[in-house]
């Protein structure tokens, strides 16, 4: 790893000893997940599994299957007419094309966040309030005005915004509005979060803040993060999959993929050899 | 300085060199061009719509106001009854109380004339006037009533009094005669100097010369004086009595028969005038006789003429008397079936779009729907208007010329309208609002209806405004199922009743002889597009209140 520059190394280091732990049985089970778009495969065979309350990172160049893949896991393919996936995905040992299983209720399990800070263009309560609201999960306004309080503490934002809670949502900064976002993910209590480059849009202040509340939520939460930094990647997460071209190259500790990957793909690309 | 500093480059390509210089030119010249062109296309349709409200206001704005008489009535109890005060002899009362002003007139035949310098509907002024007040029965009371369509035209200058009598070709053969030198005055009459052959052809032999065709001569002897003319119509110039004045002639001197004589011809009166004058013209043929002009004159000197705002264009119902016709038939017929044409196609539309653009898969079924959609936009009013004739009247036996069905009509030609904008507002509303409200777990149908149709809005309103304020203005479909119906009272309105609208008012009065149609056709146009300008107005306020950010 002498390619690496002496920061990166740092960082690395640091992390190598709260990546150790062990976690019992993985929250999501992937087993030859292929993905078509029309005639073209996407995706070819991901075997991957995600252990519980932790941060799994998937990086890549673009356009190699990790978001495609990110949106198996909460069925966000299914509203793509010409998606097909194949292969098995199971949260909890629950498969998730189960045909019991409801798509609208694994969404609500499965919070997702998008590259592009995405609030309702309604109020800041609204947008947290709106999950809860459709899938019953309040009994009575006293009790979504709490969810929608837990939900901005846990997101970090209620110091920020609790005075303006009835102004729109798409009037907060560029961070706010990602955390805002994060907030209504996990407003329907959810027990894995999927993220698609949440920080790409931020900048670095917004971004160490997210950064950090994605630690904080580790702690109860199983969450899966695409991004194209590769310090990012480095700093949240404990383990790493790398995707090349549509295959899932090699998954581990992070330590181990930015130290000593066993695929001559994975070093040049975390060398920058390409990408 | 661009040429120094940048000159030749190490590329190969010299970008001082004249060719390149000559291309940027070129690609300068073609932005202005464009440019040009553009401006010259928007000068040129203002200038046309410029053209058309100048010339729509100028025909249009006499008719806000009326010309009106005051008439000074007096309310005798004894005629009108306080229990029935409807069913007095009204065109008795006022008749007399307009006589009262003029009484050396006298005859049947005068105050007949004189009784038409009122509105025919003047009767029915007065007594809408006393139903209204019955307490001001016994007293003295001063109503304006409307002058009748000349008078009104008269006063606002619209027609003269007299007008031309002769042609301008008319007058052209009279100078060509004139420069010939044969026509002069005499006596105070004109006369023409013309050689004419008494033709014994013409002279029977039995009868002799009291018999003899002299019209015929005089004709011939014109004649010689238009050798290029075919028309004949310069016989006029003669007056028709020519001939008993060359028989007298001839009655003088038998002698004369079978020779030239010159004689003096009387000109026939236009031309008489035209010689004496310099102008030939004659009394306005809407007017019964000058006497009138008279007449209307000393109301006018007495200030009894008054030219108040035309209320009644809004509040009274058509009428064959431009003077009294109104567009409150019409108003209320478009009212009606715009609200029709709203609640029927605005629902049915917005549902079609969410249907075709969030739930329908993308297959060749679809596929058809949407182009045939696309297409109903482009299909002429009219035939939708055949369709409503067909269908609504004839097959399921609806009432004609009801607003319900002029609703109905046009809403179909509404639908596809709002469908199309529809579908266009709701894919302008960004994927990742979808993405957003699907992440939380909404079904599809809480992402159409939570999200994004409320952000459509903006867009659909706009869209189905537009529409409404196209069938507006729709006339075709409307006459076809019978929209243009005669509503000369406003009582009668419902969804099922004989109605009338305002494109229909518009067309049926632009057909209309009398000369205040004319002025009225183009307020009723102002009318209409009055209302779609304001309901543009709302279309762009509706968008700019209800657009959101996102």
């Amino acid at each position: 790893m002498q390619q690496l520059d002496a920061g990166s190394v740092q960082v690395l280091t640091s992390l190598k000893s709260s990546t150790a732990q062990t976690i019992g049985e993985p929250k999501i089970v992937a087993r030859d997940v292929s993905v078509y778009y029309g005639e073209k495969q996407a995706l070819f065979d991901v075997d991957v599994n995600v252990p519980r309350n932790s941060v799994m990172a998937f990086i890549g160049p673009s356009g190699c299957g990790k978001s495609t893949f990110l949106r198996c896991i909460n069925r966000m393919n299914d509203t793509i007419p010409i998606a097909r996936v194949e292969g098995k995905i199971a949260i909890d040992g629950q498969d998730i094309d189960d045909p019991e299983l409801d798509v609208v209720e694994l969404r609500a399990r499965v919070g997702m966040v998008f590259q592009k800070p995405n609030p309702f263009p309604k109020s800041i309560y609204e947008n947290v309030a709106y999950g809860p609201r459709i899938h019953g999960l309040a009994r009575n306004k006293a009790d979504l005005d709490r969810i929608v309080e837990t939900s901005l503490q846990r997101a970090g934002l209620l110091k920020e915004v609790k005075d303006r809670l009835q102004e729109p949502g798409t009037g907060l900064s560029g961070g706010q509005q990602q955390r805002l976002c994060i907030a209504r993910a996990i407003a329907t209590s959810p027990d894995i979060i999927l993220m698609d480059e949440p920080c790409s849009a931020l900048d670095p202040i917004a971004t160490a803040r997210v950064e950090e509340l994605i630690d904080e939520l580790r702690q109860t939460l199983t969450i899966i993060i695409v991004t194209h930094s590769m310090q990012q990647a480095a700093r949240v997460s404990q383990r790493t999959a790398f995707f090349h071209l549509g295959v899932l190259v090699e998954e581990d500790e992070t330590s181990t993929i930015f130290t000593n990957p066993s695929d001559q793909r994975t070093q040049d690309y975390i060398t920058g050899r390409f990408g | 300085m661009t040429d120094t500093t940048l000159g030749s480059t190490g590329s190969g390509h010299d970008w001082s060199s004249p060719a390149s210089r000559r291309r940027v030119k070129r690609r300068y010249a073609a932005d202005r061009r464009l440019q040009f062109y553009g401006i010259a296309a928007i000068g040129t349709a203002m200038a046309l719509l410029g053209v058309l409200f100048v010339s729509l206001i100028q025909a249009g704005y006499a008719a806000f106001t009326t010309t009106k008489v005051e008439l000074s009535i007096f309310l005798d109890p004894a005629a009108i009854s306080q229990e029935k005060p409807g069913e007095a002899n009204y065109r008795r009362i006022v008749r007399d109380a307009f006589k009262a002003y003029f009484p050396d007139v006298t005859g049947r035949s005068d105050e007949r004339s004189l009784y038409k310098i009122m509105s025919s509907g003047s009767d029915y002024i007065v007594r809408d006037y006393v139903v209204g007040n019955p307490g001001k029965i016994g007293e003295n009371v001063k109503i304006l009533v409307p002058v009748s369509d000349p008078f009104d035209q008269l006063y606002k200058r619209i027609i003269p009094r007299r007008i031309d009598a002769l042609s301008s070709d008319r007058i052209a053969l009279f100078d060509a005669l004139k420069q010939q030198g044969v026509l002069s005055v005499e006596d105070g009459a004109g006369v023409a100097k013309v050689s004419v052959f008494i033709d014994p052809a013409k002279v029977p032999s039995e009868g002799g010369v009291a018999a003899a065709d002299y019209d015929a001569m005089i004709k011939d002897g014109l004649r010689s004086y238009f050798r290029n003319e075919y028309s004949r119509s310069y016989e006029e110039i003669i007056s028709a009595t020519a001939a008993e004045k060359l028989q007298s002639v001839v009655a003088a001197d038998p002698s004369v028969v079978g020779k030239i004589v010159e004689v003096k011809l009387p000109l026939a009166a236009n031309y008489d005038n035209l010689l004496q004058t310099g102008q030939a013209t004659i009394r306005n043929p809407r007017f019964g006789s000058d006497v009138e002009f008279a007449w209307f004159d000393s109301l006018e000197k007495r200030g009894l003429i008054a030219t108040p705002f035309t209320w009644e264009l809004f509040f009274n119902a058509d009428s064959r008397f431009p003077e009294l016709a109104g567009l409150a038939g019409a108003l209320s017929g478009s009212l009606l079936a715009l609200l029709i044409c709203f609640v029927l196609s605005f629902p049915i539309g917005i549902a079609t779009a969410v249907y075709l653009e969030e739930f329908a898969p993308k297959n060749r079924t679809t596929d058809l729907i949407e182009v045939n959609i696309n297409n109903l936009a482009a299909v002429p009013s009219v035939v939708f208007g055949l369709l409503g004739l067909a269908l609504f009247l004839n097959t399921f036996g609806m009432p004609r010329s009801a607003p319900l069905v002029g609703g109905m009509v046009l809403a179909l030609m509404t639908l596809p309208t709002i469908i199309v904008a529809t579908r266009a507002a709701l894919k302008a509303v960004p994927p990742s609002i979808r993405e957003a409200a699907l992440g939380v777990g909404a079904s599809r149908h809480q992402v159409a209806l939570h999200h994004v149709l409320p952000l459509a809005m903006p867009g659909i309103l706009t869209g189905t405004i537009i529409g409404l304020a196209q069938a507006l203005g729709e006339t075709a479909p409307l006459l076809l199922i019978g929209m243009n119906a005669f509503i000369p009272s406003v009582e009668n309105i419902g969804l099922t009743e004989p109605a009338m609208a305002l494109p229909t008012q518009i067309f049926s009065w632009a057909d209309s002889p009398e000369r205040g149609f004319v002025s009225r056709t183009s307020a009723a146009i102002l009318v209409l597009l009055g209302f779609l300008v304001m309901m543009n107005l709302l279309a762009v306020y509706l968008r700019r209140k209800l657009e959101r950010k996102w």
